[in-house]
């Protein structure tokens, strides 16, 4: 525990990556193995149910440090982290702890089944042995999310660095729901053929807008132009006669999208597809909003179903026969493709088309009409690329209609003025910048205003600190941005100002980790300029 | 009532004397120079008398009367000292006595001993009016010698890996406790604002470096920089690069406050007391009103009411604390 604690803390104080990445190499090539696949599950967000009820643990925390209830509350509200209030509420002592993380773990789950009066002993026990930065790691184990500013892409790094391996096969082999196994991650890594979980996804290949001018790129003839769509991308897997669909936040959402379960009997074994979930009906594609609304509830009625239907618009093809073909060109992909989404022959499959264009001006035409058809723009795929691993550039362009867009995270809020005066309805925004959340935007309007209601809700429950009017909250929530333009701006902490900026969405189906960085932007900033 | 609670201050009537005015008045008692203590405009001031040349410096030409500590003036019959408050170099508590009736305006303070000011001194009274910057359970700081230990470690390490370690602390009271528990024999150097403070204190400058236009990159190779807040973001820091930032600062207890600051180390330094020191603060004066001013006033008010069954009310003041955004209740430069 002793030495993941310092790691934790490594990682949390640190803001330059390359820091982090050797502590993280420090540390994997240290420990030993079962402390090292627990460190690894944990920093890429998977961890074990809380074992804890929350008012459980609100009340014993008040219990061990001696505060009424209402000074705990008070406490809480202004450090705006349970795990952290209540490592700064129980009194200061040594650390007097030789348990390793995995031990830690193992406790973890098995207290899980046990009458609450043991939990408490176990928790008492570990509370009053830990020095304050276990106490604060141990808490953030048990209570909510187990965050600490390492990306996965971070961690596969460091893993690529501590074992030597490909930092694509460490992405591959460690993708997806591992965290039922115990895995020794060298022999993993280092492994000839380990034999992978079934539903595995491969790592998704991601694209940049397209920032540079047309006369670098190859001429048009190479290129496949396909719509933009504006969907839940994923990954469709066929494998053992089971369907596995897992979204690019790496969440396997198969019971959420439950039409695509007949694949099982029309997709051969060992089949992989990338596209866009869309929710379409009547040959048309419905509003994003419709799927999240039917994403969000916990059962899917027959009406639902009928009302939201969904489909994949499928435009690539990763698996074939139980082949990796990520290497192949895209146009023999391509062929592929269509050949397996043809022979399915089923409505929930359909092909995104490939679009003809003759001269890059006819490309700025279809990219404006993009828009009537439900798009966001264009994606330019060369047709030699193999299908890389997360995001390049080169190769893969997304070329979106304007406005420009950038997902960026909640940070300030204060209260809005005249019919809105009660509301937290001017907001702040940051976005990553090496590791770090830095602001770099305010945005208002553009939520309807039964989401504003609920967004100052949210805003007054996770605050964590007040200056006059402002409140700093939770980095959570997440919001599309809209602008019309992009200036470089001295005068701000980012460098950068934006024109028109307002809220185009709340993104609930995207966490903070997911959003853009400020090097995306100095792009788009060069871009332009 | 001896004291009373006005717009432009803390009043005493019967001395026609105001403690810490915001607004010009025409006599002021000064417990500290920090900026939201002493404010210039007002006739005449009284202070103790180690915060006279800091407050020269900072207030420029005023007319000014200083007390040591324990000394006793009288005006129109109300018995008037200075005592201890352990906050910066020169802070007081304000004592008022008057027909048995007894005040004790503590300006801020710690309890902790920091090894530069002279320690806080515990007085008995029936009226106490108190700080709150950290009055939540959750502020508990280090002691000094832990610090030290932390500091200098990082600052080493820092070295060892070739980068210059950048320490932020507000010029007056904290640059010269980070100076103090400072242990290197790497060149330091001080943002112009801190050696000059350090120079109205008489706290002795000669192993430092000040910093001009004429500084060479070379001078440090690595080496210990301390500033202020203002030089957070600002182009003047990035002639250190390559270096690491630290905060000395006491809401670097809480780890958001650290990294919105996006600071690569926070150092809990604080010059106010913690929970447990307001709390012994106010049981030693014995006092059975209590007047809580700047920080979680009503929250800690509430909490002396529960628990120790005393009156205590929260007074709204234009007083700051420890400043969050720029850790600076300070102006910049001198004003003339
Ligand atoms: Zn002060
Ligand atoms: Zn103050």
């Amino acid at each position: 525990m002793k030495a993941f604690t310092e790691l934790y803390s490594q990682l949390d104080q640190s803001t330059k990556t390359n820091d982090k990445v050797s502590a993280m190499v420090t540390y994997f090539t240290h420990t030993h193995a079962a402390d090292a696949f627990w460190a690894f599950a944990l920093l890429t967000g998977r961890r074990p149910k809380r074992p804890v009820r929350t008012s459980d643990l609100k009340l014993w925390a008040t219990e061990l440090a001696q505060v009424p209830y209402w000074l705990f509350e008070e406490s809480y509200s202004v450090v705006g982290d349970l795990a952290e209030t209540i490592s700064l509420l129980i009194p200061l002592q040594e650390s007097n702890t030789h348990k390793s993380l995995t031990e830690v773990m193992n406790e973890i789950i098995a207290i899980q089944l046990k009458p609450d009066e043991e939990k408490k002993q176990w928790l008492f026990n570990f509370w009053n042995n830990f020095s304050r930065e276990e106490l604060f790691v141990f808490n953030k184990l048990i209570t909510g999310s187990f965050r600490v500013g390492v990306s996965q892409q971070l961690v596969f790094k460091a893993l690529s660095k501590t074992y030597d391996v490909d930092e694509r096969v460490v992405a591959h082999k460690l993708m997806g729901d591992i965290s039922s196994q115990n895995l020794d991650l060298k022999e993993l890594l280092l492994g000839e053929t380990a034999s992978f979980d079934a539903s595995k996804p491969y790592p998704f290949y991601l694209a940049y807008q397209l920032d540079i001018p047309f006369s670098e790129l190859d001429d048009i003839q190479y290129w496949q132009i396909e719509l933009k769509y504006d969907g839940i991308r994923g990954q469709i897997i066929v494998r053992n006669n089971q369907v596995h669909v897992w979204s690019r936040g790496e969440e396997l959402m198969t019971d959420k999208f439950i039409e695509f379960d007949i694949l099982k009997s029309l997709l051969p074994n060992g089949t992989v597809l990338d596209g866009e979930i869309l929710p379409f009906k009547d040959n048309r594609i419905l509003s994003f909003n419709e799927m999240q609304k039917r994403i969000g509830r916990k059962n899917i009625s027959k009406k639902t179903l009928a009302d939201v239907p969904l489909c994949m618009m499928c435009y690539d093809l990763l698996e074939h026969n139980g082949e990796d073909i990520r290497q192949m060109p895209l146009y023999e992909r391509r062929k592929l493709l269509e050949t397996v989404i043809n022979s399915a022959d089923t409505s929930v499959l359909k092909l995104s088309p490939v679009l003809d264009c003759y001269s890059w001006e006819m490309l700025d035409v279809l990219r404006n009409e993009s828009k009537t058809l439900g798009c966001e723009g264009l994606m330019l795929k060369h047709k030699e690329s193999i299908y890389e691993t997360g995001r390049r550039r080169g190769k893969w362009w997304k070329w979106k209609v304007d406005p420009y867009t950038v997902d960026a995270v909640l940070i300030y809020a204060q209260a809005g003025h005249g019919r809105r005066a009660n509301l937290y309805t001017d907001y702040t925004f940051a976005i990553w910048d090496k590791g770090e959340l830095v602001p770099f935007t305010k945005a208002y309007s553009g939520l309807t205003d039964k989401e504003l209601v609920e967004v100052d809700a949210w805003i007054k429950k996770n605050t964590i600190e007040k200056f006059g009017p402002v409140r700093s909250v939770k980095a959570e929530l997440v919001f599309e941005i809209a602008f019309e333009g992009i200036n470089a701006s001295p005068r701000h902490k980012s460098g950068i100002a934006l024109r028109f900026p307002r809220i185009a969405r709340w993104r609930k189906d995207k966490n903070k980790e997911e959003i853009n960085t400020k090097e995306d932007l100095l792009q788009l900033l060069n871009s332009v300029s | 009532m001896l004291i009373q609670f006005t717009n432009r201050g803390i009043y005493c009537p019967q001395a026609d004397v105001y403690i810490d005015p915001w607004k010009p008045v025409s006599k002021a008692i000064i417990t500290h120079a920090h900026s939201d203590h002493a404010r210039i405009g007002n006739s005449s001031y009284l202070s103790h008398t180690d915060s006279e040349s800091i407050l020269r410096y900072r207030l420029g030409e005023i007319s000014l009367q200083t007390l040591p500590y324990n000394e006793t003036v009288v005006m129109n019959g109300v018995r008037i000292s200075l005592h201890p408050a352990g906050h910066v170099i020169g802070s007081a508590q304000v004592r008022l006595e008057y027909q048995g009736e007894v005040w004790v305006i503590s300006g801020d303070y710690k309890v902790k001993k920091d090894g530069l000011t002279i320690p806080f001194e515990p007085l008995k009274c029936q009226h106490f009016v108190t700080e709150s910057t950290f009055g939540l359970p959750i502020y508990n700081f280090p002691e000094s010698d832990e610090l030290k230990i932390r500091l200098n470690d990082w600052v080493k390490e820092n070295a060892e890996r070739g980068l210059n370690s950048v320490i932020i602390g507000y010029a007056l009271g904290k640059a010269q406790r980070i100076l103090n528990a400072l242990e290197t024999d790497l060149p330091i150097l001080l943002h112009s604002t801190i050696y000059n403070t350090n120079a109205a204190l008489g706290f002795d400058n000669s192993r430092y470096i000040k910093f001009t236009q004429e500084f060479k990159k070379e001078q440090l190779n690595p080496g210990v920089v301390v500033a202020t807040g203002t030089a957070v973001g600002s182009p003047w820091l990035k002639r250190f690069e390559p270096y690491r930032l630290a905060f000395c600062s006491g809401w670097m207890q809480l780890r958001g406050a650290r990294r919105r600051r996006n600071a690569d180390k926070g150092f809990v330094m604080s010059d106010h007391a913690d929970w447990k020191g307001l709390n012994e603060a106010v049981e030693a004066t014995g006092a059975e009103n209590v007047y809580v001013t700047h920080g979680y006033k009503s929250v800690f008010a509430a909490w002396l009411r529960e628990r120790y069954k005393i009156n205590a009310v929260e007074v709204e003041t234009l007083f700051e604390g420890e400043g969050v955004e720029n850790e600076s209740p300070e102006p910049e430069a001198p004003q003339q």
